[in-house]
């Protein structure tokens, strides 16, 4: 029992080792570093936002067997050419940043089909092809932005282009005259909300009279479980102060905090009582009192005066949170499609997938497709935080960051979930704003912290590329050593 | 009459090229009949189903010829999806489960059951959502159907290789327009208990009104289950009769059954070779090869023998060379002319004047992008360190006697080349052969190993091959030991053959013993012990 027990421990430790490392290089850099929460929370909240929704587009490759998608740099790259368009028009906001994504998303379709296609004649290596394929769309990117842009197309626009003319300078601003910073982050809550209550009800309305028509069961309680509670909320906010509250587009994390925790108590309390009084099921509801009992640690947790006055300063940008939280669900929602069984049957065997009469090639190339639009959005999302464009730099790094956070949150080649995203994307950022504080602190120098951020980047993508290949090698060893044990048993 | 079968394939031929891999074939399957498919390796079994299955080898080598009827209506499948949705199904000998998947996951892929949701119903048909209890209640189903009492929420690669063999059973009987089920080879991984189990699940599943197609080298098991039986050799057909009308020793009889070409003549044979003494002496041998495992094998080879080992593809004679050369682990002992082989140091072997010639002739045997004179002497050269000159400290090359030495091979072996210098990766299968052999003599060995020697070559350089290794022996005294697939090869020059089956010694044969001791010793698998 005993050995059992720790070889378990060591087999944890082994399979989260890269996520465990990191840990604690980030406990070691927060001391080292000699900072507050109040200066790392703010920033770190800040590039989760920026980045998350660019790490889970990651997500879907990974499942259907393409490994990490190091093509993720042309769904970005295709970003920033919407954006150029977006300003080139003039349009401003929301509706500006709308516009980028209709102009994105058939652009990034394209790439990601051209990518699946490149990638179904490369099986196997797909993660060096994409890698290739990303510096090769950098050249022609450049070629694009440098002298296509102003040099064949004349453009006449003198805050975009060189004073030559010919080429794009190399930042574009969105903040200011261009108004496309921001737009994203800065809708309110409560239009959020009027967008749930009222396109909800049209939503509803419109199943209602699908099923009426086509004589099918209404199943009207399904949908009232999902509009209840948004009515519910909705006419809440017609009370002054809820109002006001609403109104704005920045959630303290500190208010975040403390509304999920509501939210966790009164979903947990609602379902025991479902379970107990209307199935009457007999035992402890032990997932609905754990929920409880972490709601009320992390609202304990606010009244620790050092995280009180750290999550009161971190303001989120509640729209940004919200496509994250959507993408999360999504995904997960996608997963548990014929098509996202079938992407998870391809990742796992394509020859078992292509005699079970799945299309293999296809398959892949919708997976790459829909990495590589999301991954248009994500960098949308970034930039429109950030403000600026960096034209020839803001897509190069993208991938390789990404596919480091993913990596650092536990996920291999083979394997990935949300959660593993969204925890790597917070220890990866930790350490990247640490490690040049800290590199100060302790050398003088705060570009030995820079430069070990980077090192850190790459080193961890091979170790955890050396470490699949050992874990494998170590599979292979140990089902033999099985098949041997059940030969010599039989 | 025409529907009384529910698959018909008539007269079906297929090339590859030139050769003609299949002529003539018919099969007529009953509904609910267990039919047995038999012959040795290469007897076109495999391509049969091919053809039945609609592989893309098939067509993209230019189709068939022929007709095949399911159910009275004639089919042409372009891809094995097709055969798919007219009911055919396949249980894998090498299973297509996917181990990261749970029973019912693997049992309903590719066609797992959905409820449409709203956003299936505007982007179609593939985004609706899974349907798991359903999934869980048929996968239950059809494991009930097989009498499987196996935990449908395991994950595959948790369980005992036996049990998978059954979720593959059950992913085909849960296809509901499932009318025939090919059974490949489906023992050969199974221990013996398990593999009663799988024929009495055959046996319900016939009972059901599915037919099957057994395809298996156990003639045994085909006494117990099968209803009917053909056989093919060579790509033709044999023989169809029912199993009540015939016995073990006939179909073994017709399985082997061809005319042999002796090529040595019996006066030829040395003289006491019963009484000379033991050249080998192999001993408790057990090699670790995947796919062809030996499992403990003793064998006495006389000096001056030819020596044969043959057996089914996958029985573990491929171990037993491969295993004494040191490329595969191996333990056990192998004495030769009196001192034993340390198989855990690679090249032992060769230093105690054993030469082999790989049946991988492209991967082991050769350095394709080396030159012919280098492939012959290199071996020698180091192990021998013959050919080499002395430079001071170094030795090198001594190119003038490799470049005499590589001629008079050309010439002896009749090598077609454009001169010593060619790279033997430009030769074709039979000279890059001769080059091989030509390389195992230049060690001037007393005991050659040749390993599937005419794997791959045409016909006029089998005969000289056969011929040359006859000679060896005739001329030098040479010890061979001859692996092969072919057993009219090992008929036509070896002294005795042992047959291995199953990893272990079936049996050693004369090479004039009937073709039903040879036939029987090759598939009675489980005469004795078991696996």
């Amino acid at each position: 029992m005993n050995t059992k027990k720790k070889l378990n421990v060591r087999s944890l430790l082994r399979d989260n080792n890269v996520t465990i490392l990191f840990i604690v290089l980030c406990i070691g850099a927060y001391f080292a570093s000699g900072t507050t929460l109040n200066f790392l929370l703010p920033e770190l909240f800040t590039r989760i936002g920026r980045n998350t929704f660019m790490v889970l587009s990651l997500l879907i490759p990974v499942v259907a067997g393409l490994g990490l998608n190091f093509g993720i740099v042309i769904g970005a790259a295709s970003a920033q050419i919407a954006i150029f368009l977006v300003l080139l028009m003039g349009v401003k906001g929301l509706p500006g940043l709308l516009l980028c994504v209709v102009i994105c998303t058939p652009l990034a379709i394209f790439f990601g089909y051209l990518i699946g296609r490149l990638f179904n004649s490369m099986k196997g290596t797909e993660m060096i092809g994409g890698l290739v394929a990303g510096y090769f769309s950098d050249g022609l990117y450049q070629l694009l932005f440098l002298f296509v842009l102003g040099g064949i197309i004349p453009i006449a626009n003198k805050t975009l282009m060189i004073s030559t003319g010919v080429g794009v300078k190399n930042t574009m601003k969105l903040g200011d005259k261009a108004g496309l910073k921001y737009a994203l982050d800065n809708i309110p809550m409560i239009n959020i909300l009027d967008v749930l209550f009222w396109g909800g009800l049209v939503a509803s309305a419109l199943i209602l009279l699908y099923r009426l028509l086509k004589k099918q069961p209404l199943g009207i309680g399904r949908i009232l479980k999902f509009f209840v509670p948004v009515a519910a909320v909705y006419a809440l906010s017609f009370i002054p102060v809820v109002g006001r509250f609403l109104g704005t587009n920045r959630l303290l994390l500190l208010n975040a905090i403390e509304l999920g925790a509501l939210v966790a108590v009164i979903v947990s309390v609602i379902k025991i009582i479902k379970m107990k009084a209307i199935d009457k099921k007999a035992g402890l509801p032990k997932k609905e009192i754990m929920g409880i009992v972490i709601a009320a640690l992390a609202y304990g947790a606010t009244y620790i005066p050092p995280l009180f006055s750290a999550f009161s300063v971190v303001k989120l940008p509640v729209m940004t949170y919200v496509c994250i939280a959507g993408l999360v669900i999504f995904t997960s929602w996608f997963l548990n499609t014929k098509l996202g069984q079938e992407m998870r049957t391809v990742g796992q065997n394509r020859a078992v997938a292509n005699s079970a009469g799945i299309n293999v090639d296809r398959v892949r190339i919708i997976a790459m497709i829909m990495s590589t639009v999301l991954a248009s959005y994500g960098q949308l999302i970034s930039l429109q935080n950030i403000g600026t464009v960096a034209t020839y730099g803001s897509h190069q790094q993208v991938g390789l960051y990404a596919i480091a956070a993913l990596l650092v949150g536990g996920a291999s080649v083979q394997q990935a979930n949300a959660k593993q995203a969204v925890l790597g994307v917070v220890l990866f950022h930790t350490l990247f704003i640490l490690s040049p504080v800290a590199g100060k602190q302790l050398l003088g120098n705060a570009m030995i912290g820079e430069y070990f951020r980077v090192f850190v980047a790459y080193g961890v993508i091979a170790l955890s590329l050396a470490m699949h290949a050992w874990s494998k090698l170590m599979k292979g060893k140990e089902a033999a050593a099985k098949a041997e044990a059940a030969e010599a048993k039989s | 009459m025409e529907d009384k079968y529910v698959l018909q394939m008539e007269n079906i031929s297929k090339k590859y090229g030139e050769t003609a891999v299949l002529k003539n074939v018919s099969l007529n399957v009953k509904p609910g009949e267990i039919y047995a498919l038999i012959g040795e390796n290469g007897a076109g079994k495999s391509t049969l189903m091919n053809i039945l299955f609609g592989m893309s080898v098939i067509h993209s080598t230019g189709g068939y010829d022929g007709k095949v009827t399911i159910d009275g209506q004639e089919v042409n499948f372009t891809s094995p999806n097709d055969a798919m949705k007219a009911g055919i199904g396949m249980v894998h000998q090498e299973f297509m489960l996917i181990p990261g998947f749970t029973v019912t996951e693997n049992i309903k892929v590719g066609r797992e059951l959905t409820k449409p949701g709203l956003a299936s119903k505007v982007f179609g048909k593939s985004l609706e959502r899974l349907d798991w209890e359903k999934m869980e209640g048929e996968a239950q189903e059809a494991l009930d159907a097989i009498g499987m009492d196996i935990d449908r929420h395991v994950k595959v690669a948790g369980l005992p290789v036996g049990y998978m063999q059954f979720v593959e059973i059950a992913r085909e009987i849960d296809k509901k327009n499932i009318k025939l089920l090919v059974f490949d080879e489906p023992t050969a991984v199974l221990t013996e208990s398990e593999a009663q189990r799988l024929l009495s699940v055959m046996k319900l599943i016939a009972a059901k009104g599915i037919a099957i197609i057994f395809i298996t080298h156990r003639l045994d098991e085909i006494m117990e289950v099968a209803d009917t039986m053909t056989i093919l050799r060579d790509g033709e057909w044999v023989e169809t009769k029912a199993i009540k009308d015939t016995d073990v020793v006939e179909i073994a009889q017709l399985m082997v059954g061809r005319k042999i070409e002796k090529l040595v003549d019996d006066d030829e044979k040395p003289e006491g070779l019963e009484s000379a003494p033991v050249a080998v002496e192999i001993r408790d041998f057990r090699v670790d090869m995947p796919g062809e495992k030996v499992k403990g094998v003793d064998l006495d080879i006389r000096q001056g023998e030819i020596f044969g080992i043959g057996g089914l593809a996958g029985q573990g004679k491929i171990g037993i060379p491969n295993g004494i050369m040191g490329l595969f682990p191996a333990t056990g002992t192998v004495t030769i002319f009196g001192s034993q082989i340390n198989f855990g140091k690679l090249g032992d072997a060769l230093h105690k004047e054993v030469a082999f010639v790989s049946e991988d002739r492209r991967g082991v045997g050769l350095l394709l992008d080396e030159s012919i004179e280098d492939n012959i002497v290199f071996n020698t050269m180091t192990v021998k360190k013959e050919f080499l000159k002395n430079y001071a400290f170094m030795k090198l090359k001594d190119g003038r006697r490799v470049r005499s030495h590589a001629q008079e091979m050309i010439n002896l072996f009749d090598i077609r080349c454009t001169g010593s210098l060619q790279k033997v990766g430009s030769l074709s299968g039979g000279n890059q052969q001769k080059v091989c052999l030509a390389g195992a003599l230049t060690l001037n060995p007393k005991l050659l190993i040749v390993s599937e020697p005419t794997r791959g070559i045409d016909i006029g350089a089998k005969k000289l091959i056969m011929e040359h290794l006859v000679k060896l022996r005739k001329e030098q005294g040479l010890t061979i030991i001859m692996v092969s697939s072919e057993l009219v090869e090992l008929r036509s020059i070896c002294d005795r053959i042992a047959i291995i089956s199953d990893g272990r010694l079936s049996k050693i044969l004369s090479p004039d013993a009937p073709d039903a001791d040879f036939g029987l010793a090759m598939s009675a698998v489980r005469t004795e012990g078991g696996a």
